[in-house]
């Protein structure tokens, strides 16, 4: 069981939450030209890293916010969460 | 080669069984192969063998960091089926079936095979709808197909929850009756075991660190036990794609994802079919040993952790108390995890890359088990040819970029309502 620190509820259980991927891609900015490589990187390639991992998570159950989360994706431990709009240092 | 049989049998018994051949040798790597295999399980195995057998190359190594058949083929649910709607999945599984057929034969290696039937359960009338439409597509494919009713399913699964008040009640189902099991280790070992008599060095205990590329082109591979080169390099590699890919510079379609699978402690026999619920993600067999073995969902996360979370468990066999309610009585012996090569689409890649000389094979999700043979055969037709067979065409890299998804059902990485 993952428990996870939602940065507005605190620390809940993993039933709590939904999965929602790596939080490092970025949607292509609109006001210019976006090669198909581009939207091919933005919809489905990912690196998908073995070790710390930052994703989203939503808190489905609770505050339904999205949140951001530091994850070691072979250990499963959880080193920070971020609201959505906070930027990864 | 030593050959298997009752007779070779009965005259080991006099030696107290003490004088069998080892099954496959312990080489050193050479310098030098004409084709590298990474990863010694099912897939890696299998394409190893058909490239010895249908084309004549056996200057071949298969390196494995840790020992083959330690991966997903010694972890999963054994469930054999071509029960697909789509023309690229049901020709290229049924072509895989035809394989499972002869394979014990083929391999001199007993791999029990045991074509039981599937039945994917139906809840409603529109899943009844959609079940005929793919019952139709498989027939027009040469698969066989059988929707049955609610009485035709009670007769054969009468296990199952019939009564009146219950959330998601069994309106029939699809049944492939030619669908099956098969001993999951012996299809590992009896490829092994014939690939090692043609020539290929089954190399254990040897880890990727790096590899060979100039001008586009591969030309070997970094190990833990030393370079090694090679013309060409196949990957099979399912949970682990992404770290190699990473070493290659190279970004897949694919997410690696954690997927359980649980046993019960053995009963007498109460279940000769597959059967897969269909209001949710459950599938459960039962095996020659008398256990119950079941799965169904992945954890839902990211995961490299070879070992799965209780949640999921509990959710996932939720599912197969409403479906089959006796199972409630039953104590669990096992449960274990796997780490599965996701892709984006839920379908398989077969193909070529942009790297000369590297090829991939990978994205399995559910369904690597069932498709070992034919992901065998199609990806030494694809590294030895250079060149993709028809039968692997649909799982082309490229169809990510061009929009030629083979999404048959849904299932992705992302697991459906979670």
């Amino acid at each position: 069981m993952l428990h996870i620190k939602c940065p507005h509820c605190g620390l809940r259980s993993q039933n709590e939450f939904s999965y929602g991927g790596d939080a490092s891609v970025k949607r292509p900015e609109l006001n210019q030209e976006i090669s198909d490589k581009d939207w091919d990187n933005f919809v489905y390639n990912r690196k998908s890293l073995r070790g710390k991992h930052w994703e989203l998570w939503q808190h489905l159950s609770g505050c339904r916010q999205w949140i951001k989360v530091e994850r070691d994706t072979a250990t499963h431990e959880i080193f920070n969460t971020l609201k959505a709009d906070e930027e990864i240092s | 080669m030593q050959n298997y049989s009752i007779f070779s049998l009965i005259k080991n018994a006099f030696s107290n069984h003490e004088n069998w051949d080892l099954a496959w040798k312990d080489p050193t790597p050479k310098n030098e192969y004409d084709v590298v295999i990474i990863g010694g399980g099912g897939h890696g195995l299998a394409t190893a063998y058909y490239l010895a057998k249908e084309h004549n190359i056996t200057n071949v190594a298969i390196i494995e960091k840790g020992w083959i058949g330690g991966g997903n083929v010694g972890r999963n649910t054994t469930i054999i089926r071509s029960n697909y709607m789509h023309d690229d999945n049901g020709l290229f599984s049924e072509f895989g079936m035809d394989l499972w057929r002869s394979m014990s034969q083929d391999l001199n290696y007993n791999v029990m095979f045991s074509p039981r039937g599937i039945i994917n359960l139906a809840h409603s009338d529109a899943q009844m709808n959609v079940y005929a439409r793919r019952g139709n597509s498989m027939r027009l494919n040469g698969i066989d197909a059988v929707l049955l009713n609610r009485e035709q399913v009670k007769e054969i699964i009468p296990m199952a929850d019939f009564s009146e008040n219950v959330r998601f009640p069994i309106f029939g189902g699809l049944m492939q009756p030619s669908a099956g099991t098969a001993r999951h280790d012996a299809v590992a070992w009896g490829y092994a075991r014939q690939a090692d008599s043609m020539g290929v060095d089954i190399i254990q205990n040897c880890e990727v660190i790096g590899f060979d590329v100039s001008a586009g082109k591969i030309n070997g591979v970094r190990t833990s036990r030393g370079n090694i080169k090679a013309k060409k390099i196949g990957l099979c590699v399912a949970g682990s794609t992404n770290i190699l890919a990473e070493k290659l510079n190279m970004t897949l379609p694919i997410e690696t994802h954690l997927l359980q699978a649980c046993v019960s402690e053995p009963v007498k026999p109460v279940l000769d079919k597959v059967v897969t619920f269909g209001a949710g993600h459950f599938y459960i067999s039962q095996s020659d040993k008398g256990e119950m073995v079941m799965g169904g969902d992945l954890d839902g996360y990211n995961s490299y952790a070879q070992r799965g979370n209780l949640p999921t468990l509990q959710h996932v066999l939720t599912e197969g108390i409403a479906m089959m309610p006796f199972l409630s009585k039953l104590k669990m012996l096992r449960t274990w995890g796997g780490i599965m090569d996701m892709s984006m689409d839920g379908s398989p890649i077969i193909d070529k890359t942009h790297i000369e000389g590297l090829y991939l094979n990978c994205g399995w999700c559910y369904g690597g088990f069932k498709a070992t043979p034919a992901s065998g055969w199609t990806f030494a037709h694809t590294i030895a040819q250079d060149k993709v067979h028809e039968l692997n065409s649909g799982y082309s890299l490229k169809r990510f970029n061009t929009g030629y998804l083979l999404d048959e059902k849904g299932l992705g990485t992302k697991t459906w309502i979670s």
